[in-house]
């Protein structure tokens, strides 16, 4: 009883305090069946105040956010705001932040605003956020930002697909290629067997079939159309642009499973930040985007003519496509896609003995590279998956990988090697333990884990206020997965000491072990897990207990 | 009578997979579906016509399922069911691609009937091979086992050729269902289907090809009845 009056008080006390830390600034936002119509197709969908993508939602640093949102369905929904530092009974994930929000009922999440930069919100209940329930969070900053620009676009991208989530999780769990159309044919085996003969195309085909894996298992989810701010290629998203003006472009991938390769042909873009975190400008051709990341890059086109902003997806199954147009119904002529699929190789099974890996990297060692560097890009597209192993391959993949990302245009690619941040959030100091986290996962069963255990069956992982944790991730699967904690941030390795990159989400590419350190600076629980939708509804998913440190102060609104 | 109590029993088991369900946490999600390999018109060439099923549906989780695997022969020219059988079966996973399972068979063909008691084995192998093993014994304590192998060779995407293979063996003679002791019968077959609507509906065309072999061959050819028989076989392949 004393304890519940303490905390009673304690909760007065903070919400006394935070009053007067900023002003109330209120949002409402109701969630509503919707229809989502990309010309081709009209599926019934889940949005926000009656359209998916919801709305962008433009909050100010140092404001205290009040947030109304209203449950129009017959089902419980949550909103999680992706990137956002707040208590953790604000943090929307029913079963760990709170217990959900009820048909008919309005939840007012309330938090300070303690950030700036671009970030998401989704629904974090079901699927109902593959089904279509994701919007945009631009955060303006209390201070100038370190660069300039005249305008400004939220680009959102989206895999829509024709099915319901729960209708793509149970044909998964049926047949777990169900939506793989890129799988390797007779004619690949024939072509194979004329380039490289009978007895190397077999051994490979042996090697992959004793794995009981596919190369060509990149895409778990295909037939989508990728959307950029809710319209299809066709329905071509348009920003208007006058010549030699700046555009920052919020770049959000909201896909429920679909990682992008980004790029505006004839455009050099400057990534002027990461997951809401600026980092220090690259200049890069093209930018391969992971599910729940965020990028903003600026662009200054010059020429007043339609650019065409290019999203295709990592496996090739499917695109998003929009313009920049100096006016309105200027549609870009869109660049042709590069239809060879990539294949996984042995390297991405953590294989780094596997003949093909080793095989490719010496027949195209670096005598090629110069060669390479003149074809022209028809040719290049055509040798993607022969230029792996060379030299200059982003740390980020596995030596050998066919995922391994080259530009278009030959140019730069972005790697996580180049985001160095811009001013660094926390004070360097060695973490004070490492927890190691495999990454784990049967494709046959469509089962998804971490260290071979599922959400269900799991303990959380507990760690204590004020320490600074290191995580190992170990990838044992074929995918990749991008980790995303919520609650605080993921400070990613690249090496650069007190400069690594600030971010929310970290993608860890087959065969790869990738390390982010987080500084446990809120109390409360919070969800850690792979945001491809369905690998987290498998159970590659964690509750993370965060003991000790200050009370948590219990919000109108919160846990009673 | 005999499919009410495979009914009962179905149902019991169902209520067991239920519950242990429910007993999981929340996020133990339930799932199921239905799957007809085969669902065709066979067309002999001896004049045979018969309709054909090989299927089987499953509820449950990804550590127990309940699943139904039946299949059936009837022989439309003189409306009987020369096969009829269906089998309730629970599932757990053994290793990374193979579940075990047991259960009950009954076989109601037009006829003699026959219950059995049945454990096997179902999963994936080693270069793409679908296998399903099971051990049988009947209520007149005969046993049996069977091999079923089937792969997709993908011609395309969409247009797939599936060579697949049934081979059936007896421990013991057991007259009244006109079965020897030894490998009994064999069918192979080549199936070229088209994924027309996603992988739910797919129309297929092939060939089938049925013997009994050894005693039972035997005990056929005392009957005066064929033991063995070539079909060319058309219908569709369903996945809900």
């Amino acid at each position: 009883m004393r304890k519940l009056l303490g905390r009673a008080l304690l909760g007065a006390l903070s919400t006394i305090a935070v009053s007067t830390a900023g002003y109330a600034a209120t949002y409402n936002l109701s969630v509503d069946y919707v229809t989502i119509d990309t010309g081709d197709m009209k599926t019934k969908a889940i949005g926000y105040n009656g359209s998916s993508p919801g709305p962008t939602l433009r909050l100010k640093e140092g404001e205290d956010a009040v947030i109304n949102v209203t449950n129009n369905l017959d089902e419980t929904t949550s909103i999680h705001w992706h990137g956002l530092i707040l208590p953790y009974q604000m943090d929307g994930v029913p079963g760990i932040s709170f217990t959900g929000i009820e048909p008919g009922e309005t939840f007012t999440y309330r938090f300070p605003v303690k950030q700036s930069g671009t970030y998401w919100f989704h629904s974090h209940s079901g699927f109902q956020e593959p089904d279509g329930a994701y919007g945009s969070i631009v955060i303006e900053p209390e201070k100038r930002e370190p660069f300039k620009f005249d305008r400004e676009y939220v680009v959102v991208l989206k895999d829509k697909h024709p099915h319901s989530g729960a209708r793509i999780l149970r044909n998964l769990k049926m047949m777990p290629d169900y939506y793989n159309r890129n799988q390797r044919t007779l004619g690949d085996f024939i072509s194979d067997v004329s380039e490289n003969g009978l007895g190397e195309t077999l051994s490979e085909r042996g090697d992959w079939g004793s794995m009981r894996m596919m190369p060509t298992d990149i895409e778990d989810v295909q037939g989508f159309v990728g959307l950029i701010n809710g319209k299809s290629p066709e329905q071509n998203w348009t920003g208007l642009f006058e010549p030699n003006e700046r555009v920052r472009l919020r770049f959000i991938n909201a896909s429920a499973m679909t990682y992008f390769d980004v790029r505006i042909p004839g455009l050099e873009m400057t990534v002027v930040q990461a997951d809401g975190n600026n980092v220090q400008p690259v200049k890069v051709d093209e930018f391969r985007i992971s599910v729940a990341e965020t990028y903003d890059v600026i662009v200054q086109p010059t020429a007043e003519k339609p650019y065409a902003i290019m999203a295709e997806s990592m496996g090739r199954s499917g695109y998003a496509f929009g313009s920049l147009s100096p006016q309105e119904g200027l549609k870009a002529e869109m660049p042709a896609r590069r239809m060879d699929a990539p294949l996984l190789t042995m390297a991405d099974m953590g294989m780094d003995h596997g003949s093909m890996a080793g095989m490719d990297h010496s027949s195209m060692g670096s005598g090629n590279e110069n060669g390479m560097a003149g074809m022209d890009h028809s040719n290049m597209a055509g040798m993607d998956h022969s230029q792996m192993g060379m030299s200059k391959d982003d740390p980020f993949y596995a030596a050998g990988s066919g995922l391994t990302p080259k530009a278009a245009n030959g140019g730069k690619f972005l790697s996580y090697a180049d985001l160095k941040a811009q001013k660094p959030l926390y004070p360097e100091r060695p973490a004070t333990r490492e927890i190691e986290l495999r990454l784990t996962g049967n494709m046959e069963r469509y089962t998804w884990s971490i260290n071979g255990v599922k959400y269900e069956d799991a303990e959380p992982i507990r760690l204590k206020y004020g320490e600074r944790v290191r995580f190992k991730f170990v990838n044992e699967t074929m995918m990749s997965h991008p980790m995303h904690l919520h609650g605080m941030w993921s400070i990613l390795d690249t090496g650069n000491g007190k400069w690594d990159p600030v971010k929310h989400t970290i993608n860890i590419n087959p065969g790869m072990t990738v390390y982010s350190e987080t500084e446990v600076d809120e109390p409360g629980q919070w969800a850690f897990h792979c945001h491809l939708s369905y690998h987290m509804a498998s159970g590659m998913f964690r509750k993370v207990v965060v003991e000790g440190g200050p009370a948590v102060a219990a919000l109108e609104n919160g846990v009673q | 009578m005999k499919t009410l109590t495979l009914a009962a029993i179905g149902g019991g088991v169902l209520s067991t997979i239920l519950s242990f369900s429910f007993t999981a946490k929340a996020d133990n999600h339930i799932f199921y579906g239905i799957q007809m390999e085969q669902f065709e018109y066979r067309s002999g060439d001896e004049g045979e016509n018969l309709f054909v099923w090989d299927g089987d549906a499953f509820v449950g989780t990804d550590e127990l399922k309940l699943r139904w695997q039946g299949e059936g022969e009837r022989d439309l020219k003189n409306d009987l069911y020369e096969n009829f059988e269906n089998r309730l079966v629970l599932q757990t996973p053994i290793s990374d691609f193979f579940d075990a399972k047991a259960g009950i068979r009954l076989d109601t063909p037009s006829t003699t009937d026959r219950w059995y008691g049945t454990v096997g084995i179902m999963g994936l192998a080693p270069q793409w091979f679908e296998v399903d093993a099971d051990l049988f014994v009947s209520e007149t304590g005969d046993g049996s086992a069977r091999l079923d192998v089937e792969y997709e060779g993908l011609l395309t995407n969409r247009l797939i050729l599936t060579p697949s293979l049934e081979l059936n063996a007896a421990f013991s003679d057991d007259r009244e269902i006109e079965v020897g002791r030894g490998f009994s019968s064999a069918e192979i077959g080549l199936r070229l289907s088209y994924d027309l609507i996603d992988r739910a509906v797919a129309p297929y065309i092939g060939v089938a090809y049925e013997r009994k072999l050894g005693k039972t061959a035997d005990f056929a050819k005392d009957d005066g009845e064929d033991y063995e028989a070539t079909y060319l076989v058309t219908g569709l392949r369903l996945l809900f």
